[in-house]
C-alpha cells in the first residue's frame, strides 16, 4: 500500500467538537486550527450516539472545512458503537479516525481491519483513511512503541491525561509532574517509530498562563501538537509553535546547503560557524514547515 | 419506511432543529421557525425530499427550527424516522438512502 500523502502533514492544533451539536461541527474552521476532532465518544451521551452519526455524516459531506483536517474520535472497541462509527467515518470521507483507549497493537489492528472492510463497502480508496491512537492507560504507555509501529495508516499517538492520571491513581495537578514519565515515553516511542506525537488537553480554560507554560514545555519536548478544548487556546498555541526568525534563516541555509552538497558527495560542512551534516536535515525542514504555517516563511524549500 | 412509534431528534438550541414524528395519514408537515417568511419554503422542500428519499408515505412531522442548516435538518429527520421505524440500531445505509 502506497503511503497516504497526508500522513505527515502539520498538526499543531487539534480542536475537539461534539458531533451532537450542530453549532460546534459547522463553525470551528473559522478559528483555523490545523485539525478538528469531531467527537462521537465522551461528548455524546449513549442515548444520542445514533443522532450524532447522522449529523457527522452530513457535516463531513456538506460543510466546507477549508483545508482543516477532519479527525473523528470513535467510541472505544469495548463499546457496542465503534463498528458503526467506523462505517460512518469512512462513508463520509473522514481524514483520520482517532481510536480511544489504545493499550496494545491489537487495538489498532482490529480498527484497521474494520476500516479496510468499510473502505471496500463504500468504494473508498484502500488506505485513504488514516488512524491515530490515544494512549489513556499505563499499559498503553508501556506498549507505546508497538502501538506506533502497528499500522502504516497510523499518523501518531496522543496522550489522554485525565484517564491516565486515574490509572496512575493520582490527579491532574497542573504542574505536569504526574505526566512527566508518560510524556517522555510517548515522544521517545513516537520518534523511534517515525510517527507524530500529540499532547493532552489543558482543561482549565480560565488559566491561560498555565496553558501557555504547558504548551511551551511540550513544544520543547518535541511534541508535534496538542489537543484543545477551546478556540481561545488556538492563537496562543500557534504563537508558541512559531519558530524564531533567526532559527528560520539558519534552517533555510541548512536545507539549501544539504540539498546542493548532496549531489557533490559532500556529507559534512560548516554553516555560520556550526558543523552541519544530514542529521540536521529533518529538524531544519520541520522548522521551515512550522514557519510556513505561521506565515513567516514564504520560500519554496518545503 | 413505516412509522411505528413516536420519535424525536434534535434540540431547541440555536442552529439546531427539533423534529417529532408520529404515524399519520399521508404526509402532514407542521413547521415553526423564526425565519419562516424567508426560509419556510426551503425548509419544507428539505422535509419533503428527505421523506421521499426514505420512502416514508404516512407520517405526521413537526419541525421546530432554530436556524438550522439544511444538512442539520436532513440529519435530524433521518434520525427521527429511523428511530420511529425501530431501526436506529441497524447498519445505516450511508451513501445510499442517506445522502
Amino acid at each position: 500500500m502506497k503511503e497516504n500523502p497526508n500522513k505527515n502533514r502539520l498538526r499543531r492544533s487539534m480542536l475537539f467538537a461534539s458531533s451532537q451539536k450542530p453549532s460546534l461541527i459547522r463553525d470551528p474552521y473559522i478559528y483555523q486550527p490545523d485539525s478538528i476532532i469531531l467527537d462521537l465518544e465522551d461528548a455524546v451521551a449513549d442515548s444520542e450516539k445514533d443522532a450524532a452519526r447522522f449529523s457527522l455524516y452530513h457535516a463531513l459531506l456538506e460543510v466546507d472545512y477549508r483545508g482543516v483536517e477532519r479527525i473523528v474520535r470513535i467510541n472505544g472497541i469495548e463499546s457496542p458503537y465503534w463498528k458503526e462509527d467506523i462505517r460512518v467515518c469512512v462513508a463520509g470521507g473522514a481524514d483520520v479516525i482517532r481510536i480511544p483507549k489504545c493499550a496494545s497493537r491489537d487495538d489498532v489492528k482490529i480498527v484497521e481491519e474494520v476500516t479496510l472492510y468499510a473502505e471496500r463497502e463504500f468504494g473508498r480508496k484502500e488506505g485513504s483513511t488514516l488512524l491515530m491512537a490515544a494512549i489513556e492507560s499505563c499499559l498503553g504507555v508501556i506498549n507505546a512503541y508497538e502501538i506506533c509501529k502497528s499500522s502504516s495508516r497510523l499518523i501518531g499517538i496522543a496522550l489522554s491525561g485525565a484517564d491516565l492520571t486515574r490509572d496512575l491513581q493520582t490527579n491532574i495537578s497542573f504542574t505536569g509532574v504526574e505526566l512527566n514519565g508518560a510524556r517522555q515515553q510517548l515522544i521517545i516511542a513516537a520518534r523511534a517509530a517515525g510517527v507524530q506525537c500529540f499532547d493532552s488537553v489543558y482543561t482549565n480554560l480560565n488559566d491561560m498562563d498555565g496553558f501557555r507554560s504547558e504548551t511551551e514545555m511540550i513544544y520543547s519536548m518535541g511534541f508535534d501538537g496538542k489537543s484543545l478544548i477551546s478556540p481561545r487556546q488556538i492563537p496562543v498555541l500557534h504563537d508558541i509553535f512559531t519558530p524564531d526568525l533567526k532559527d528560520v534563516y539558519f534552517a533555510e541555509k541548512v536545507v539549501a546547503e544539504i540539498d546542493s552538497k548532496k549531489d557533490q558527495g559532500i556529507g559534512v560542512f560548516v554553516v555560520d560557524g556550526k558543523m552541519i551534516d544530514i542529521a540536521f536535515y529533518d529538524g531544519a525542514r520541520r522548522t521551515l514547515m512550522l514557519a510556513k504555517a505561521s506565515g513567516i516563511y514564504k520560500g519554496d524549500l518545503v | 419506511m413505516e412509522i411505528i412509534k413516536v420519535a424525536t431528534s434534535g434540540s431547541l438550541e440555536s442552529g439546531d432543529v427539533m423534529i417529532t414524528v408520529s404515524h399519520g395519514t399521508g404526509i402532514e408537515i407542521n413547521i415553526t421557525s423564526p425565519v419562516i417568511h424567508q426560509f419556510g419554503d426551503q425548509i419544507r422542500n428539505v422535509v419533503i425530499s428527505t421523506l421521499n428519499r426514505l420512502s416514508v408515505q404516512n407520517i405526521r412531522i413537526d419541525v421546530v427550527d432554530q436556524g438550522a442548516l439544511d444538512c442539520t435538518i436532513k440529519a435530524r429527520i433521518e434520525n427521527a424516522v429511523f428511530r420511529a421505524a425501530g431501526k436506529e440500531n441497524i447498519s445505516i445505509p450511508w451513501g445510499d438512502t442517506i445522502r
